[in-house]
């Protein structure tokens, strides 16, 4: 393939944010938008998420990972979308060039008039948990784990323990007592699940794992291999329990402890992050600090369903398009979107005051603890309420959103700040 | 082998010349099964043990006319304390005046710009501080610095406590002086030892790994050789470089039977290069029990704190404990306070081998010196013992002085006039600017493919590595190499596609790939490959 010099829209990475925003990008109107993937192939981290649970909201059906991914791939792909495959973004700088890397075109350079970063995420590691003991091999993330089997088609180990509730560790759980291995643990160290209920009840219930919660891990025993692990109950405070310790024989230790939006690049580009989600600071239209460099889907903050990855592509990669074809934005009136009562963060940070007008703009968000009762979900300008909906619970491990609608423009306009709480309904 | 050949082709300008002779069975993809073998051949020199010591002593014996061989009980070279410490080239104002621990720190300290340079290895001086933190430990630094003077330390300066915070801002504001020695230096250890061995390799040394010595061969009080795991060797001289396990291979020699290493652990953590950078080696005041918890950079950009020292009976544990952690966090906070925990992306662990041997001067009063010699009641044998901190330093003047102990024992060392000193360094695409990056990949697309993304390391500089002059076959060997799998997401990413290329390159199935050797392999068997009825 021929590779210009410069390109409307550039997308790193062609997971489900980045291939939302190609499309989008495209439909928009930009005369070239060009993806680049470190892997082989199209579709990011879906290729290894063969179990079902994709497309509920965008596509009302229930798909596995890959044929969730194939629909954004044939879109893309025939409405003239170009690729870079098996290539590296090693450097963008805020003047949106990228150097890039790959075996079959070499070390280059190329210019973007917008960039969409999609980069995702990556998983914490054992150290950033720092689980003491002994460091053989057989301690693996539960993405890697899940790479090995899905994509590879080998199995790590035979009988494992996993460290943390995320939803990669569940469903890896039962994917790995599909293929004959025996699991025999989850453990947690927090009171409640860190993943979606939904994975607790079909990844780990229905195969009769048993789940520790308030559990954790004080030291890996193995020279070679992992040989066993010992668990320890702890206290709210997270201090080891004396008397609780209990030796696990195991060959393979899985961790799905929490997931870190990937941004060694928007660093180099000058785009300033989150330290709360650990992704850029962006508007409604997925703009960060620079301009003309848009973030869209895991990079900006962790979501738990892959369907509002990709309509945050949507958003992010139309407005990449609307930037490179006028290449100059107007001055923007912001109106800082600030966390609230029980509520970890708010995305996006920041309103464009006449957003509404354009159309509804939805509010992501987390919140600090799981309130296992009614709740209002409420956006306030200081103390006068804007909008507010009900819930049946709020829990960490699931995203909640709220929608403000152009109804809402003329107190959005005048607002001085926008604050979204959370809190049980008996508390109003 | 086949893209061996291949690599030898296209990177013929590049790849290094093999003048001497390699045992075959390094190339064999299933070396480390353990099969017996009985070389006929009559060695000169074996050196047992491939740490820093060992190769330095095999780089300085392969100048001359001999047949040495190399061997290693590990997978690896290098994988007991030379892959673990806090890689630091000391000044030399901390060992006991006297002892052989102060003259061959002395000694070495200026031999390793030269090294670094014919070795082709990461070497820098920034300079070191010990630093005082309240007036009460301010004497201290005078003591240190007296004993520096005497030891024959240069470049070494008191300085106060403003000039410490405006050499480095993120030092505790409650510092009250330093002692600054400006040839304090950093290397990366592997670096430094792999790259003597592989010039020991250039020049004709052989090296067998997955090789345990088990004992000597004896005729009365002479060493003839070497019985090991693989079988027997032959030599006039066994040169034991054998590191924590030295105590235990002269004793079978019958050689000070008094002498006996302890393992001293030390924990470390690595910090991610993004959230902190230091400018120097901060050392705190000395106690008795070392040197102290410091904080340093790496070649590599990292910050590394550590170690600890806990004198442990298994020389075998290296695991990290809770309260380790937390102890080396609490000391390098002492001298760093803002130093965040939570930017920690690895921890390692090193067993110092801590001897007991009284300086071989009368005069000096010091009970855990180094052991450098030809012991007196048996032939052939010389003995390196308790080469703790500052072992690494220490390690090319150690080599220097076996070579001296060989000559006034009467062996007539001819230098080889084909003695190559160096050894080329290989590319490194993350050390490189953007046009160099652009011209390394025209030399070999393999180089365009960066399979460690936190790190940037490419399959051109793995598959380099696995057929360099002493093969990397593990992760764990590719990792040490290159510094594949060392950032933030420790090797999530390239794990799979690094035991894809070992496979590949070493021709054997994705099953037998290991992180550090037998019993550490990382896949067990292929999906759905079930007998019916039964898992595992």
């Amino acid at each position: 393939m021929l590779i210009k010099d410069i390109y409307d829209v550039v997308v790193i990475g062609a997971g489900p944010s980045g291939l939302a925003a190609a499309i989008e990008a495209k439909k928009a109107g930009a005369r070239d938008v060009l993806v680049i993937e470190r892997d082989v192939e199209l579709g990011g981290i879906l290729l290894q998420c063969i179990h079902n649970g994709f497309g509920l909201q965008t596509f009302k059906e229930d798909l596995p990972g890959p044929e969730y991914a194939q629909r954004y791939i044939n879109e893309a792909r025939a409405i003239g979308v170009e690729f870079l495959l098996d290539t590296m973004v090693m450097d963008v700088t805020p003047q949106k060039r990228l150097f890039l890397s790959s075996q079959q075109y070499g070390y280059f350079a190329l210019d973007a008039r917008a960039i969409v970063l999609a980069m995702g995420c990556r998983e914490r590691t054992r150290a950033q948990v720092r689980i003491p003991g002994m460091r053989p091999n057989g301690v693996y993330t539960a993405g890697t784990a899940q790479r090995w089997v899905n994509v590879e088609g080998y199995m790590p180990g035979k009988n494992f323990v996993i460290l943390g509730s995320g939803d990669i560790g569940m469903i890896m759980a039962r994917r790995l007592t599909f293929e004959g291995a025996k699991v025999s643990r989850v453990l947690e160290i927090q009171s409640y699940l860190s993943g979606l209920s939904r994975n607790y009840v079909q990844c780990l219930q229905d195969w009769d794992i048993p789940l520790q919660l308030q559990h954790t891990i004080k030291r890996v025993i193995g020279k070679n291999r992992v040989e066993a692990i010992e668990s320890v109950a702890v206290d709210e405070r997270w201090n080891f329990i004396p008397g609780t310790e209990e030796i696990v024989p195991c060959d393979t230790l899985l961790l799905s402890v929490g997931l870190i939006p990937e941004n060694e690049l928007s660093k180099k580009a000058g785009v300033l992050l989150d330290p709360v989600t650990g992704g850029p600071f962006v508007d409604e239209r997925f703009q960060t600090n620079v301009p003309g460099i848009f973030a869209a889907g895991n990079v900006v903050h962790v979501y738990d369903l892959v369907d509002y990855v990709s309509i945050a592509g949507d958003t992010a990669g139309m407005n990449a398009a609307k930037y490179a074809l006028t290449e100059s934005q107007s001055e923007v009136d912001y109106i800082p979107v600030k966390a609230g009562r029980n509520v970890r963060y708010v995305v996006p940070h920041k309103l464009d005051r006449r957003a509404l007008q354009r159309g509804d703009v939805q509010l992501q968000l987390r919140v600090t603890k799981p309130i296992e009762e009614d709740v209002w979900l409420e956006v306030r300008d200081e103390n006068k309420s804007i909008v507010r909906r009900s819930e049946r619970y709020a829990r960490p491990g699931e995203m909640v959103t709220i929608l403000l609608k152009p109804s809402m423009a003329d107190a959005v306009r005048e607002a001085i700040s926008l604050t979204v709480d959370v809190y049980p309904k008996a508390e109003a | 082998m086949r893209s061996f050949g291949r690599c030898m082709m296209s990177f013929a300008l590049l790849e290094i010349q093999f003048s001497g002779t390699i045992s075959v069975e390094i190339f064999c993809p299933d070396w480390w099964n353990s099969k017996k073998t009985m070389s006929r051949k009559k060695y000169d020199y074996i050196i047992i043990g491939a740490g820093v010591v060992g190769s330095m002593v095999a780089r300085w014996l392969s100048r001359y006319q001999a047949d040495i061989l190399l061997i290693d009980k590990d997978a690896d070279v290098c994988m007991g304390a030379t892959a673990a410490n806090s890689a630091i080239i000391h000044p030399g104002y901390d060992p006991v005046p006297g002892s052989l621990k102060a003259l061959t720190n002395v000694r070495a300290n200026p031999m390793w710009d030269q090294l670094s340079q014919e070795l082709g290895f990461a070497f820098e001086r920034p300079g070191d501080f010990v630093v005082a933190i309240g007036e009460a430990e301010l004497p201290a630094l005078e003591r240190l610095y007296q004993q520096g003077i005497r030891n024959g330390v240069p470049g070494m300066r008191l300085i106060s406590a403003d000039e410490m915070c405006e050499r480095e801002p993120l030092i505790n504001p409650d510092v009250s002086g330093a002692l600054w020695a400006s040839t304090g230096g950093i290397c990366d250890p592997f670096q430094a030892a792999i790259a003597a061995a592989e010039n020991a390799v250039l020049n004709g040394v052989e090296v067998l790994l997955n090789t345990e010595f088990v004992d000597f061969l004896m005729e009365g009080s002479h060493i003839v050789g070497i019985r090991t795991n693989r079988g027997d060797f032959s030599a006039r001289w066994v040169i034991n470089a054998a590191g924590i396990h030295a105590d235990q291979v002269m004793h079978r020699a019958g050689v000070r039977p008094e002498f006996q290493i302890k393992a001293r652990k030390g924990e470390y953590l690595v910090f991610d290069s993004a959230e902190i950078t230091t400018k120097h080696i901060y050392f705190p005041v000395p106690t008795d029990k070392g040197k102290g918890i410091l904080v340093t950079n790496t070649v590599h950009g990292n910050t590394i704190i550590g170690p600890n020292a806990n004198v442990i009976e298994d020389k075998e544990d290296t695991s990290s404990t809770k309260e380790g952690l937390d102890e080396i966090t609490e000391g390098a906070r002492k001298l760093i306070p803002s130093l965040n925990p939570r930017a920690a992306i690895a921890t390692f662990v090193g067993l110092r081998p801590m001897g007991n041997a009284r300086s071989i001067d009368p005069n000096v009063d010091y009970g855990n010196d180094f052991v450098i010699e030809i012991p007196e009641n048996v032939r052939g044998l010389v003995n390196l013992g308790g080469i703790e901190s500052p072992g690494l330093t220490a390690s090319p003047a150690i080599a220097e002085m076996v070579v001296e102990l060989l000559k006034d024992a009467g062996e007539k060392l001819v230098e080889k006039k084909e003695w190559n000193p160096i050894r080329p360094a290989r590319p490194r695409f993350r050390n490189m600017s953007h046009a160099q990056r652009q011209a390394l990949c025209e030399t070999d697309p393999a180089y365009g493919r960066v399979i460690c993304r936190c790190e940037n390391v490419t399959e051109g500089e793995i598959i380099r590595e696995i057929h360099a002059p002493i093969p990397a076959v593990t992760y764990d060997a590719i990792k040490r190499r290159t510094w594949l799998g060392t950032g933030r997401c420790q090797g999530g990413f390239d794990m799979s596609r690094v035991v894809a290329i070992l496979s590949r390159e070493l021709g054997i199935s994705p099953l037998e790939v290991s992180k550090r050797g037998i019993e550490s392999e990382f896949l067990f068997r292929q999906t759905k490959d079930l007998e019916v009825g039964g898992a595992n």
